[in-house]
């Protein structure tokens, strides 16, 4: 999805110059049509719906000990964070969020390096290229409980001990090499082969020409491809539940938390789990509008 | 242009280049797949050992269990619901950033504003429904607050209602993203043209934009079909254990170590999926579309 921001500008400002087309969908001054101010409440109530939910746990968890799990507040302190993160009776928050941020890390690595090559090889038909297509189609939309139990199995009985950093880490790159490979597909659909060309025409080589062309080029979408590998893999839960191994990743943490735990406890760990994606986010997007800005530097120069 | 390689150097470089998806996708889901299909057939002693063999007793069992049916009319009832809602809203969510958002930075802006929460645990986005939803949740404090009830409503939480909710707060999003894409894609020189040709704003929304997108329409349908068919954590959660979906009852299954049944399940339900998927990629060459 955030290819699609990274790309918007550049693949759209030279379509709204256009006024006469915007102005029958949406007029350019004055006079909106009906559908606007419909389309705008959906969208104003969707919105809502969305953020609604999540910023009254925001608010829940900063309660203090008297609270409970629903409105109204009863008074406010940081200590169903310090409970998170101290109490046994809550499990291995800490363990399980170190392990979760580790393999999404690797996950993100191995998720960017394989999407990018298959991008490129996917570029011209080969001999064989469907079956591979829908093979990765497969393992998008394949239950992922049942991969998981499977994965598992297989470890069971190659004799092979379940970690998170072994069945897990292949059971989550499963599920985000698919959806990077996609993404890597709309990314790459916006790459103006004229440049590769040019480079062959300059004498580069192919690795030059991927590495001195094509990488600067399509950062900011490698970049995307980062982070939806990086938050596919930090929530994963269906296909590590059966993959883990002994030691929980966090998601599986939070699940057996949901069990166990009836207390704002959980709504602070959605407090710090949303901080963090924030972060993750903020560095991100940073990266790409620092990329772009970089970019923008030199074609002036 | 470069110069074109023969035929058999340029099979040899695509594989070269997908070779470490298919090293990843062989072990970790082909072959997965392959046990689960193998322990299908597979006899059991009740206690989680496996006999290797090959029965049919398992299909059987599950075949002629009356609960299947009950689990696929229940599972296909929550993804049909879940499909239309966030196929709606989905749609027009996108529709009116791609079409009705004039300052292009405001559409990417409200585009991101729609993304963010995806960011956040979905096991976490669950649970945020409890203040709301919830017996002594706010929309029952607000009912009872304007006389509208006069006892809380027991329905919203832990009920099939809460699980269409949930289902629709997680998954509208893999709608958006990808007919946004397609719609952003659409050349306005096209609609343009439609409008000198005297169409109304109806023909082109019928005649062009739904067209048009169907490629993103079909992308996100396969995301969430998929992913509310192969759930259960989502059912379980929010319908407080009241409803099962067939994923639910293979989780069971697993609980209590009935791996063949629960096999024999799963490859029925991957049946099923790959039906629908195939059925959508017949009408819609994703692939095409995407890298056009």
């Amino acid at each position: 999805m955030s290819a699609v921001l990274a790309d918007m500008p550049k693949s759209d400002m030279s379509k709204s110059v256009a006024p006469a087309t915007t102005k029958a969908i949406a007029p350019s001054k004055g006079g909106r049509p009906w559908t606007f101010y419909l389309l705008a409440t959906l969208f104003g109530l969707y919105v809502v719906a969305l953020y609604g939910p999540m910023f009254c746990i925001y608010i829940l968890s900063f309660q203090d000990i008297r609270g409970g799990l629903v409105f109204p507040m009863k008074g406010h302190s940081l200590h169903w964070f310090v409970d998170l993160f101290t109490q046994v009776r809550t499990g291995d928050v800490k363990g399980s969020f170190d392990r979760s941020i580790k393999l999404a890390v690797i996950v993100t690595v191995i998720t960017v390096v394989v999407s990018f090559l298959a991008g490129l090889g996917f570029r011209r038909r080969f001999r064989g290229d469907s079956f591979v297509f829908y093979m990765m189609i497969g393992s998008l939309v394949a239950p992922g409980l049942v991969l998981g139990l499977g994965t598992g199995l297989l470890f069971q009985a190659l004799g092979l001990n379940a970690s998170w950093y072994t069945s897990a880490l292949g059971a989550q790159l499963s599920w985000t090499l698919p959806f990077g490979v996609l993404v890597m597909f709309a990314v790459m659909s916006r790459f103006n082969h004229v440049w590769e060309e040019a480079a062959y025409d300059l004498g580069a080589s192919r690795w030059q020409s991927i590495w001195l062309v094509m990488i600067p080029v399509l950062a900011p979408g490698l970049v995307a491809v980062a982070l939806f590998g990086f938050t596919l893999s930090y929530d994963e839960f269906a296909r590590s539940l059966q993959t883990a191994g002994s030691l929980n990743t966090l998601p599986l943490e939070i699940w057996s938390m949901t069990l166990n735990v009836t207390s704002p406890s959980l709504y602070a760990l959605g407090t710090v789990t949303t901080i963090v994606s924030f972060i993750v986010i903020g560095a991100s997007l940073g990266t790409i509008v620092l990329i772009q800005k970089k970019r923008g530097g030199r074609a002036k120069g | 242009m470069q110069p074109s390689p023969s035929p058999s150097r340029s099979n040899l470089a695509g594989w070269l280049y997908v070779s470490p998806l298919v090293l990843v996708l062989v072990p970790f889901f082909v072959a997965p797949i392959l046990v689960v299909l193998a322990a299908s057939f597979f006899a059991t002693d009740g206690f989680g050992g496996l006999t290797p063999g090959f029965t049919l007793a398992s299909y059987v069992e599950v075949l002629h269990s009356a609960l299947t049916l009950k689990l696929y009319l229940a599972t296909i009832k929550f993804t049909v619901l879940t499909w239309v809602f966030t196929l709606i809203i989905g749609f027009f969510v996108a529709y009116f950033l791609v079409f009705h958002v004039r300052n292009q930075l405001l559409a990417i802006g409200l585009f991101l504003l729609c993304t963010v929460p995806f960011w956040t645990s979905n096991i976490i986005r669950m649970i945020s429904w409890i203040p709301l939803l919830g017996k002594e949740g706010l929309i029952n404090q607000a009912l009872l607050a304007m006389g509208v009830v006069r006892q809380p409503l027991e329905v919203l939480l832990f009920s099939d209602l809460a699980v269409v909710i949930a289902y629709v707060h997680q998954l509208t999003i893999f709608m958006i993203v990808p007919i946004f894409n397609s719609m952003a894609r659409i050349d306005r020189k096209l609609i343009e043209a439609a409008i000198d040709a005297g169409a109304s704003r109806f023909d082109i929304m019928r005649l062009i934009v739904v067209p048009m997108s169907k490629s993103g329409i079909a992308l996100g349908t396969i995301f969430v079909v998929s992913i509310v068919m192969g759930d259960f954590f989502v059912v379980k959660v929010m319908s407080g254990g009241g409803s099962a979906s067939v994923v639910s009852a293979f989780y069971e299954d697993v609980g209590v170590l009935q791996y063949p049944t629960a096999a024999a399940s799963a490859v029925l339900l991957t049946l099923v999926l790959v039906a629908i998927v195939s059925l959508i990629l017949r009408t819609v060459d994703i692939r095409q579309e995407i890298t056009r």
